[in-house]
């Protein structure tokens, strides 16, 4: 039953592909977001920019304002807990949460273990800046990844590195012969199987999204022409001008990322983006949070 | 044959992968241009029907696909996709292509907790099928064919030219209701 219950986590992130999934913080911005053309809805109290700016303990968002946006959306609501914070996991699993983020956007609570995700019925996305990360969590559980990227600051350089470095080394692993299999194994610190998988299929097993710093349709198209199967948007739309015609036009450019004539005509007038905070001049390096 | 799959959100590829296995030639349709007249069936696949049928709208694309189902198109819609293939939407305020005669329910089953696996007979042949957040069919007209039931829920069903189904055949290996898709485009 456990079993069948991952696989039909590991199914859901399938129905989310080529999909964007938009951080909203009230009732109001999720409907926005699910008209404008979000797959999903990342509920939370405070986006990444803000919780830059706070400063302090981030924590899980409060469930009553979560339920408040499952009743106001349709599509799938995700929410956050903190890595390793398996009562907050517990706490939006009772709230029958469609997908939790175990994200280093809050401060984590457990700095070694993360979560016991296979432990749960809702399922886990995680956040990994390379290929060992990424299968240390789905050993874990974890139903879907995305990138780390640097979260909060409208900067796609770290999402962007994330990515490569995921592809590069799941490439390596393909042209890895069988024999070298077990000690790259040993050097990512996960399963054999796994990287069996990777070396099989030259990819993960399950659905790898992109986030962190994407802020304009040319930065998700981006993510997807490096290999992402869908993008996570945070605070690159509520922080924008227009939220509205930023969301919908970032989900036009997940669909046809590779056509540069409709990604000219959705980049057009979409107001002020995002100010942005240069990804290596701020001093809290999220993306560090959690290995 | 060539088989065209709408790629605008969601398991397109699964889909892809099955008709490649079946020898099936898989056009992905992600824009106006894509979807040519040579095409003799058309798949659309699970996923958000709301981002789906949005994009259909902006990328100009629901017009020409409503008509050539209404013009005989062969037509398979899984979850999402029956979703948009329904005339009726019980619990929205408008529908899609609407091109078949059904009611159906969204998220009918409940959230993601409450998804499930089932097998059950499909127009007499037991498959797996996997239910992801899914719809079931409340109400049919009277062209309508019921092809599997699950507690008592319609979850597949076929009107002339339009079949669809509530779960999700592309995300399991067997391929019974792609063949009897291409059955039917063969007829």
């Amino acid at each position: 039953m456990e079993n069948k219950q991952y696989i039909l986590n590991r199914q859901l992130a399938q129905m989310l592909k080529g999909g964007v999934i938009m951080d909203v913080m009230t009732p109001d911005q999720a409907v926005i977001a699910e008209k404008a053309g979000a797959c999903a809805v990342m509920a939370l109290e405070r986006i990444p920019a803000d919780i830059r700016a706070a400063g302090g303990v981030s924590r899980m968002s409060d469930p009553k304002m979560i339920k408040e946006i499952q009743k106001a959306v349709s599509i799938p609501v995700m929410a956050k807990c903190r890595i390793g914070h398996f009562v907050e996991a517990q706490i939006l699993e009772a709230i029958k949460i469609d997908y939790i983020d175990e994200s280093e956007v809050l401060t984590p609570a457990d700095d070694t273990y993360h979560i016991d995700k296979r432990k749960f019925k809702v399922p886990f996305v995680c956040g990994a800046k390379d290929l060992g990360e990424a299968l240390r969590r789905i050993n874990e559980g974890a139903t879907m990844i995305r990138t780390k990227g640097e979260p909060g600051t409208g900067d796609v350089v770290q999402a962007v590195t994330h990515m490569r470095m995921m592809q590069q080394e799941m490439k390596r692993l393909m042209s890895m012969s069988e024999d070298e299999l077990y000690n790259a194994a040993k050097e990512l610190q996960v399963p054999y199987d796994l990287v069996m998988y990777v070396h099989e299929n030259g990819k993960l097993p399950v659905v790898n999204f992109a986030a962190g710093g994407v802020a304009t349709p040319a930065d998700a198209a981006l993510m997807m022409q490096l290999g992402a199967e869908g993008v996570f948007v945070g605070s690159g739309i509520f922080k924008s001008g227009d939220p509205a015609k930023r969301a919908a036009a970032i989900v036009k450019a997940v669909t046809n990322y590779q056509d540069s004539n409709i990604l000219a005509e959705v980049s057009e007038d979409l107001g002020e983006a995002m100010v942005g905070i240069n990804a290596d001049e701020i001093a809290l390096l999220m993306s560090e949070r959690g290995k | 044959m060539k088989i065209g799959v709408l790629a605008l959100q969601g398991a397109f590829i699964e889909h892809i992968k099955i008709l490649e296995n079946l020898n099936i030639c898989a056009i992905e349709i992600r824009q106006k241009k894509d979807f040519t007249k040579e095409l003799s069936g058309l798949i659309i696949p699970g996923g958000e029907s709301t981002v789906i049928g949005k994009l259909l709208v902006e990328l100009d694309l629901m017009d020409d696909i409503r008509t050539e189902i209404s013009n005989g198109l062969p037509v398979l819609g899984t979850c999402a996709g029956m979703i948009l293939l329904a005339k009726d939407i019980e619990n929205d305020t408008k529908s899609h292509i609407g091109t078949m005669d059904i009611s159906v329910i969204r998220n009918a089953f409940g959230r993601q907790y409450d998804s499930f696996n089932a097998t059950a007979d499909f127009n007499g042949t037991p498959i797996e099928m996997p239910f992801i957040r899914a719809p079931y069919v409340k109400s049919i007209g009277k062209n309508v064919d019921v092809l599997s039931v699950i507690s008592n829920k319609i979850v597949a069903v076929k009107e002339n030219n339009q079949l669809a189904t509530a779960f999700h055949p592309e995300l399991t290996d067997d391929n019974t209701v792609h063949k009897y898709f291409i059955n039917m485009i063969s007829n």
